[in-house]
């Protein structure tokens, strides 16, 4: 029997959550892909505006497991830009050194199931043997090894203890060390390099029609990283390149990736200094938040994440929206995975790291009777912008 | 005689001894695998406890496959590869055989891979029947290649095709590996097997992040129970093999006791370290090696055997 759908998922090894793929194949090659997103909805923008503003920041931590620090900044980001609070020197380094950590402990499991995708399983366990040292920081820092609770409105949860600094530098000396072995390893490695090189290509033009966003398009060629576009926190007070890769393949993705986890130690380790000599406090107390509306970004380890929250005085949100970086990541799959073999496909797949919690949302489209009816959203959502331009010219 | 002959299969070389020892040396690869990867390993009985255990499970038949041939495939390889062994066995260690025992054995191999494709397909699984593909695929890249590296022994020891006369005219002039054709053939053949057993680089059929185990998708209970002995059986037959075509055999009295085992675990190591240190390779990757490379390599060495390198 010779298939022409090959379906990935809901459930499927190469993916840790429920996802639907449709590969159309002919042959080993795939022709069409189709998406299907919505396994794992839970309704976290609901809930939260159930909950109350500090509640909230505790509830978007849960969103993710992996990035379950930047969901909290971007969140936190956006209650502060209502009334534009200010957050004390130390906490910012103190985001920042936890945001970034986050960034290495995603990369370094990233790498690691890349490998075991492409059956490489040697280097997937070498890869996590270096990440369990970053879950140790993470205990030493916040006590947990995985949903730290560090975020407040105003500043952080817990002061980094001065005492644990000089462990803290020893384990970084350490990773350093590892990350520039790894990148060597990587960059050297003729079987990895063959397998990968050239494996599901997004063009810069691609990566640009589907603004796709964080590593996904750096490895494209375009440049954008929210911590240089914005320098939240303490991101404009410490030195660190942006990388931008040319190739879009996923050898380049996978480079990008480890020559960010060496940039992140960069940072970490300038923080770790600035906050051996600076003082204060971590906290500004914020007793009420003020009605308005604000948006909080955050380069998540996979790409721009984006929290908009509306506030109309009382002590909850009214309306708070969670964009994830997936979300506009997942549908480039259409110009990467298009005429490469199923085998490709799939490391392909996995290539823009993925994290499909953080993209669930349902969408119940229903016509004026209440029936739910199927029209093309696209068609809508291209009225809806013909309507609003026209009312522009309007009013103009 | 008639019980000799039933003890040779059922017991040494054949059944028995062959599973023990394909499940022992299971436990060696999957022990070493996991120290090279920094984890703890298996303890030692793993893999007879995970054989009996599957052996309890229920054995579930999937509605849509065709019947007899999902359930006779399994067990037809595990008696092909004990024929295997026992021929290979009684040439090792009784110096007994007939004439054309190696084609005979090289046939059964193949037969082995055709089993296993005939099993996939037979289920109506999506992933079963991409993975017998290429496990067809897989096999029409390492065949030939395979063969060929067989057939140097054969010319070298003066067109013999019986494994007790290639074994004899090893222990006159030294074993074949010595020479240049040999050693190509030792190495080529090691890639073959890598390829025929389907570990890593080469485990392109199950591919078990892509097709989730391919061919043996739909197997469960003993019908896996037997899969995986096969596998673990293929781990002392190939071996076993190479040792008879290019090591020489083995000399069962005194110290060469101690040369046979070093032999064996010299073809496992290798097998181990390329599996370890490789990611999985495509299919057309696979069979461009196999075409480009190790088949022409393989017609070098039958060249420099015929004139006696």
């Amino acid at each position: 029997m010779i298939a022409n759908s090959i379906p990935i998922g809901p459930f499927h090894p190469l993916l840790e959550e429920a996802e639907y793929f449709e590969l159309k194949v002919d042959g080993e090659t795939v022709v069409d892909i189709d998406m299907e997103i919505g396994w794992m909805h839970r309704g976290h923008e609901f809930i939260s505006e159930m909950k109350t503003f500090t509640q909230s920041i505790y509830l978007v931590e849960r969103i993710c497991g992996i990035c379950s620090t930047s969901h909290p900044i971007a969140c936190v980001h956006a209650i502060e830009d209502i009334d534009n609070i200010e957050i004390p020197i130390r906490a910012k380094y103190i985001r920042t050194l936890v945001g970034e950590l986050e960034r290495i402990h995603s990369h370094l499991l990233w790498l690691g199931l890349a490998g075991h995708f492409i059956g490489y399983d040697t280097l997937w366990m070498w890869v996590w043997r270096y990440r369990e040292p970053v879950l140790q920081m993470f205990e030493i820092i916040s006590g947990n090894r995985n949903h730290y609770g560090m975020m407040r409105i105003g500043g952080v949860a817990k002061d980094v203890d001065p005492a644990s600094i000089p462990d803290l530098a020893k384990i970084f000396d350490m990773l350093g060390k590892k990350m520039a072995m790894l990148a060597g390893a990587v960059k050297d490695d003729p079987v990895l390099r063959s397998r990968l090189k050239g494996v599901g290509v997004l063009s810069y033009d691609d990566a640009v029609a589907y603004c796709a966003t964080g590593p996904t398009s750096r490895a494209s060629g375009v440049r954008g990283d929210v911590r240089k576009d914005e320098s939240t926190d303490a991101y404009g007070l410490v030195e660190f390149d942006e990388i931008v890769l040319p190739n879009g393949d996923v050898y380049d993705k996978l480079v990008l990736r480890v020559l960010e986890v060496i940039e992140s130690v960069k940072i970490c380790r300038q923080c770790l200094e600035k906050l051996k000599e600076i003082k204060g406090p971590i906290l500004n107390d914020v007793k009420e938040i003020s009605p308005g509306e604000g948006i909080g970004r955050y380069e998540a380890p996979r790409g721009e994440v984006f929290h908009y929250i509306r506030s109309d005085g009382s002590n909850r949100p009214i309306r708070h929206k969670v964009r994830a970086p997936s979300f506009v990541n997942i549908p480039t799959y259409t110009a990467s995975c298009k005429g490469i073999p199923v085998a490709d496909v799939l490391i392909t797949l996995a290539s823009i790291d993925p994290c499909y919690c953080c993209t669930e949302r349902s969408l119940k489209v229903v016509n004026k009777e209440n029936d739910p009816c199927l029209i093309d959203l696209l068609k809508i959502s291209r009225e809806k912008t013909e309507r609003i331009r026209r009312e522009i010219n309007g009013s103009k | 005689m008639i019980g000799w002959k039933i003890f040779y299969l059922l017991v040494f070389p054949g059944l028995l001894f062959t599973g023990v020892l394909g499940l022992i040396v299971g436990w060696v690869d999957r022990k070493l695998s996991a120290r090279l990867q920094f984890r703890v390993g298996p303890p030692f009985f793993q893999n007879f406890n995970d054989f009996l255990k599957l052996l309890g499970k229920e054995t579930i038949i999937v509605k849509d496959s065709i019947k007899s041939v999902f359930v006779a495939t399994p067990l037809a390889a595990f008696g092909f590869l004990v024929l295997i062994s026992t021929m290979i066995g009684l040439a090792l260690f009784f110096h007994e055989g007939f004439v054309g025992d190696l084609f005979v054995i090289m046939y059964l191999l193949m037969i082995f891979s055709v089993l296993v494709i005939l099993g996939g397909s037979s289920t109506g699984n999506v992933y079963s029947s991409i993975g017998s593909g290429r496990e067809i695929k897989l096999l029409l890249a390492d065949e030939l290649a395979f063969i060929l590296i067989c057939l140097i022994p054969i010319i070298k020891s003066g067109y013999q095709i019986q494994l007790k006369n290639i074994l004899e005219v090893q222990s006159v002039q030294g074993p074949f590996i010595s020479s240049v054709s040999g050693a190509i053939a030792f190495v080529i053949g090691i890639l073959c097997i890598q390829a025929k057993m389907t570990l890593p680089p080469f485990h392109i059929p199950e591919a078990e992040t892509e097709i989730v185990g391919g061919p043996y998708m739909e197997y469960s209970g003993p019908l896996l129970a037997f899969w995986q002995l096969n596998h673990y059986m293929m781990f002392v037959i190939y071996p076993f093999l190479l040792i008879a075509l290019f090591l020489g055999g083995f000399d069962l009295h005194g110290i060469g006791i101690l040369w046979a085992v070093l032999k064996y675990l010299l073809i496992i190591v290798i097998m181990i370290l390329i599996k370890n240190t490789n990611p999985r390779i495509r299919i057309d990757t696979a069979l461009n090696f196999f075409w480009r490379y190790a088949t022409p390599i393989s017609f070098i060495g039958i060249i420099l055997a015929v004139f006696g390198v």
